[in-house]
């Protein structure tokens, strides 16, 4: 939709479709449609040639005459389906629920990450020294206890797993010990390697099961889980 | 609304899901698109807008139903990614910025003359939105596009998220 409103404001654009349904839906003047992992749109990190070619293709669908163009980039990158390799520090207060243990273990390596990248993503709706305690507060939910009495940090538990999940990822950045994950890989290293993804599924099932409206235990972790 | 979940027996993986879902929903159409007959490459300014929700470190947050948009320098590097959906990878971009928004790439492009110049300014929207898109489509969107009219863009590359 946006090529179409910029088409219109006198400039041209091309876009690195994602679905190819919705570029046939929407029809944008210019379309290279890349077969890539979601959030990937340029292929592959790190990878400046590949990128350049993407790039060199988009750029080719100017020379069109006339539009809608669509166009194939004819390579696919599947999704990596296998979890990330990654190291998670051994448990060290065994008096914690794990999830909360494991959170504590790994802040030196969210802050190796932060200090090298220098900005974070965490922060929606709590800041990564709330990560502990909101997974405490998620673990007594996935235990039984009734959500809607529960204090959610930051007030919005959609938001407040996006946090949790963007601090491990961040820290992982640290920790990885095999090759650079592909698309998703580090999602699923999170949702089934830790014991903090499996307390969000697990408050998440809870929570679906105790009647939550449906965006708001839903929308706690990727849909296909 | 309805998720589907399996593919021929087997589970859909989460980009098979994202899919097969965004297949199913509404599209605005546009009557009389428009198309512009560009300038040479090499002439042109080109910008990136993408919808991956990108705003620089300090800059406001989009909110869980943003229909706004952020401007981007074309110096900065230092970006929060701020979109509300669960269903992408994030973790790309944050091995490698250009990967979602390719600034760099870009900056070499005009170096080497391909491109006539870098926009000095990028936009930047929130890709998780509601089936309504109206505001978007008749408000900040042609806000933004005008935006960078301003700068002298003429070409502009959409990365979706």
């Amino acid at each position: 939709m946006l090529a179409h409103i910029f088409e219109a404001a006198g400039i041209a654009t091309v876009v690195l479709s994602s679905v190819r349904e919705v570029a046939q839906k929407v029809a944008p003047p210019r379309a290279l449609h890349c077969e890539f992992p979601l959030g990937r749109p340029l292929g592959i990190p790190n990878d400046v040639e590949f990128q350049m070619d993407v790039l060199r293709r988009a750029f080719a669908l100017l020379t069109e005459p006339s539009g809608p163009v669509l166009v194939d980039h004819p390579l696919v990158i599947e999704v990596d389906e296998q979890p990330v390799s990654c190291a998670i520090p051994p448990r060290f207060d065994a008096s914690l629920p794990p999830c909360v243990d494991e959170a504590r273990g790994i802040k030196k390596a969210y802050v190796r990450a932060l200090e090298r990248r220098g900005v974070t993503s965490v922060g929606r709706s709590i800041s990564a020294d709330e990560v502990p305690n909101a997974l405490a507060v998620l673990h007594a939910i996935a235990n039984g206890q009734d959500w809607t009495t529960a204090e959610i940090p930051g007030g919005n538990i959609m938001s407040l797993c996006h946090d949790i999940r963007t601090y491990y990822e961040e820290a992982a950045l640290e920790l990885i010990d095999g090759p650079a994950p592909g698309g998703r890989a580090m999602e699923n290293w999170f949702f089934e390697k830790t014991e903090a993804g499996a307390t969000v599924l697990k408050a998440r099932t809870a929570m679906r099961d105790a009647g939550a409206k449906f965006p708001v235990w839903f929308y706690m972790a990727p849909g296909n889980r | 609304m309805a998720y589907t979940l399996r593919i021929e027996g087997r589970p859909m993986n989460g980009d098979q899901m994202m899919r097969a879902h965004s297949a199913t929903l509404p599209a605005p159409q546009f009557d009389n698109p428009a198309w512009v007959s560009p300038v040479a490459l090499a002439n042109a300014r080109v910008a990136i807008v993408t919808s991956a929700a990108l705003y620089a470190a300090g800059d406001e947050a989009f909110s869980a139903v943003d229909t706004g948009y952020r401007i981007i320098d074309r110096e900065r590097r230092d970006f929060v990614l701020g979109h509300w959906s669960p269903n992408f990878d994030q973790m790309g971009v944050k091995m490698d910025l250009n990967v979602v928004y390719p600034i760099d790439r870009l900056e070499e492009f005009a170096a080497q003359g391909i491109i006539g110049s870098v926009a000095p300014r990028h936009i930047s929207f929130a890709g998780n939105q509601p089936d309504d898109v109206s505001t978007i489509r008749l408000d900040t969107g042609p806000a933004a596009a005008a935006q960078l009219r301003q700068d002298g863009v003429d070409v502009v590359i959409l990365t979706p998220v």
